[in-house]
């Protein structure tokens, strides 16, 4: 089983690159805590509005400029919706399905996140300019998945 | 010797031509799964049409029908048909004839296919099974459509067998020797079918008795975790049997050699130890798996890159030798002197190309932070159809224009290459507009699997559709091809001229200096088993025991 030269090389260098990629997919997600939604904590999928966390979904300010957004979705709609927050507000999604398998997405940016039965998802973001996003849920969730979605002003 | 040998097999081939039995059967998969084809091929149409906004489905056909019955047919279906009846044609040139068994196993293998599509599909159409071909709970389909999954899967794992203990006679009766290359890929490609397909398998097995009603409620992380082992590597499977063409056929019918018989056979073993475990990149986003596990996946997933690496030195080293035979001079003047116009070689040929785009597209979209901005997108959806609809079902198709007639016992003639390389430019065309929208619109953040929509005309919804446009427009020369490749199918098979067409199997340097582990597949099934419990058995373990209470079904369409 030998490689001539020129594979050698070929391949060398190829795997750099990998390497490379590697390096900076761990970096980003390690070191500067940049890493993908892993939410782990859990709860009863069945009992989600008895939830201390979950009971009043809402939009909740906890320090200045910084905003949690307390959210659940169903089939097929994000509660709460039509999410207004001002510029420059450091905002956290804590979301939650009551039903089946949904995705966060807000278009035109990182923010995307699948939200599963029974665990608790978490991601976060400044919106440094005004505007209007649009939210929608990108995971398939049944006949009316084109509808779910909403929007987030930034004002 | 190891010349010699070739020699005398294509003395023995030479002979007594293919056997005519072997020949039905793999007839018989081809003219199904082209038929497949054609159906999912419509489907797929009828659905573009529809998220451009330029066609509306009849509510007792809707788009999420559609799109499921698309998804089954062409992931799984027409692949599977086209995969088994290939690679049984191909063990029945190499070795020398199927044996009695595996022959009884192909048919039962393809009775079985035949019946669980026939179950899925039909729960499909009741409108009871509109959960797409990842059906993740808890959204619940009939109990009848995971039967016909798993009759399907048990088609898979006869149509396995076959191959294996086809393989296992015949190194019984050579002692010592080295399984010819062909036959070498055939159970690679069917041992990490046969192993992925187990995942899957256990997850369908905890659906029945919840879709029954029998059990209340399903763990979704689970059953998501062991959809993806299985799905991942099902579509690099589809790579595996298009690689096993491009390393054993192409060269030989552009005149050349194959390339290094020991690297060859090193590239089989690590497709099949290093698959599995990357499962992970599609969940990227998901909860429940800890950001550790989720790079670990990352690893695993872009080493399948080095096989590929090695490939496509492979392949630019075989086709540089040709270039210069025939003429080719200067650093890259050989390139020109590539028969072009031969479609048997142009197919393939487009199907290598388009690896590279699609492979580094899927590098990107594996790294963490490129996948959120794009997980779930049609930047997803665009990438699969430029690496299984043009690197795998292009390579599928440059093999038609030579299986298809050495079975049949006719021959392709200059007229038949010509609408070959219209196909084939119309369907390379085709590919390129329709997932090169979905790539852009879906950096801008539109969404896969979802019926046209503008969100309640949303500025940023509305501002998709010029890229859906291109989408219909690529779909509707798809069609075109796909119309035109059936009806070569057929003409092929039944009416093309009468005469001999040789199935091409390359010369290489021979089994000289291949090792002889290369031969133990003990060795690589036990590799393959430490890499996949090394990938699994942590996540899972705390999704089981860790995990929330389970989900109840849902009928949410
Ligand atoms: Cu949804």
């Amino acid at each position: 089983m030998k490689f001539n030269r020129a594979e050698e090389i070929w391949l060398i260098v190829g795997v750099g690159i990998l390497v490379l990629s590697m390096v900076i997919t761990g970096y980003q997600g390690f070191a500067k805590s940049m890493g993908p939604p892993s939410g782990m904590e859990t709860l009863d999928p069945e009992k989600v509005d008895e939830h201390e966390l979950f009971s009043e979904p809402g939009v909740y300010q906890v320090g200045e400029n910084k905003y949690e957004v307390v959210m659940t979705l169903s089939a097929f709609q994000f509660t709460p919706n039509n999410i207004e927050i001002p510029v420059g507000a450091e905002v956290e999604f804590i979301m939650t399905s009551k039903d089946v398998i949904h995705g966060f997405q807000v278009a035109g940016t990182n923010l995307n996140a699948m939200v599963t039965p029974g665990y608790i998802q978490r991601i976060s973001k400044t919106f440094d300019e005004a505007g209007e996003f649009l939210v929608l849920c990108n995971e398939y969730c049944g006949i009316g998945h084109q509808i779910m979605g909403t929007t987030i002003t930034v004002k | 010797m190891a010349l010699a040998e070739t020699k005398l097999g294509e003395k023995v081939n030479k002979a007594l031509g293919v056997n005519p039995q072997d020949a039905k059967l793999t007839k018989t998969y081809l003219s199904l799964a082209f038929i497949v084809l054609l159906i999912g091929g419509t489907l797929g149409l009828l659905q573009g049409l529809n998220r451009a906004g330029l066609f509306n489905l009849p509510s007792w056909f809707g788009y999420y029908q559609t799109l499921t019955a698309h998804g089954i047919l062409m992931i799984l279906v027409f692949t599977t048909l086209f995969m088994i009846g290939y690679f049984y044609a191909a063990i029945s040139h190499v070795l020398g004839g199927l044996i009695p068994i595996t022959r009884k196993l192909g048919w039962i293998a393809f009775g079985s296919a035949v019946f669980g599509t026939v179950l899925v599909a039909a729960t499909i159409i009741a409108g009871d099974a509109s959960v797409m071909f990842t059906f993740y709970p808890p959204m619940q389909a009939s109990p009848w459509f995971y039967i016909g999954l798993v009759f399907l899967v048990v088609g898979i794992w006869l149509a396995a067998f076959g191959v294996f203990i086809n393989a296992w006679n015949w190194k019984k009766k050579h002692k010592g020797e080295h399984l010819p290359l062909l036959a070498y890929f055939a159970v690679g490609a069917f041992l990490l079918l046969f192993s992925a397909s187990i995942l899957v398998t256990v997850e369908v097995l905890t659906l029945i008795p919840w879709a029954f009603g029998w059990t209340e409620t399903v763990n979704v992380m689970v059953s998501r975790t062991l959809f993806w082992g299985f799905g991942h590597t099902l579509v690099n499977v589809w790579y595996f049997t298009a690689v096993s063409a491009w390393y054993v056929a192409v060269p030989k019918l552009i005149g050349g050699k194959g390339f290094s018989d020991s690297l060859t056979r090193l590239v089989v073993i690590l497709l099949v130890i290093l698959n599995i475990p990357g499962g992970f990149h599609h969940q990227i986003i998901d909860p429940a798996i800890t950001e550790g596990w989720k790079f670990a996946h990352v690893f695993m997933s872009l080493s399948i890159a080095f096989p590929s690496l090695m490939t496509a030195f492979a392949m630019f080293a075989v086709f540089e030798k040709v270039g210069r035979k025939n003429g080719g001079k200067g650093l890259l003047g050989w390139f020109k002197k590539l028969p072009w116009g031969d479609v048997r070689f142009l197919a393939p040929f487009i199907a290598m190309a388009a690896f590279i785009p699609g492979g580094a597209g899927g590098i990107a979209q594996t790294n963490h932070h490129l996948n959120q901005v794009v997980h779930n997108s049609l930047w997803v959806t665009g990438h699969f159809h430029f690496t299984l609809g043009l690197t795998v079902a292009l390579t599928f198709f440059g093999i038609v224009y030579w299986l298809v007639p050495h079975l049949s016992g006719r021959v392709l003639t200059p007229k038949m290459n010509k609408i070959g390389i219209i196909q084939t430019v119309m369907w390379t065309v085709g590919m390129i507009f329709m997932a090169g929208a979905m790539h852009w619109v879906g950096l801008l953040g539109s969404p896969r699997r979802t019926s046209y929509s503008t969100y309640g005309d949303n500025a940023t919804a509305l501002g998709w559709e010029p890229y859906l446009f291109f989408l219909a427009i690529g779909g509707t020369l798809l069609m075109i091809a796909v119309i035109l490749m059936v009806y070569i199918v057929f003409h092929l098979m039944f009416k093309a001229p009468k005469g001999n067409t040789e199935f091409p199997v390359a010369e290489t340097d021979g089994t000289k200096n291949t090792p002889k582990w290369t031969q133990n597949w003990g060795i690589v099934v036990a590799m393959l088993i430490i890499i996949l419990a090394m990938g699994y058995v942590m996540p899972l373990t705390e999704m089981i025991f860790n995990g929330p209470p389970g989900s109840p079904g849902f009928r949410t369409w």
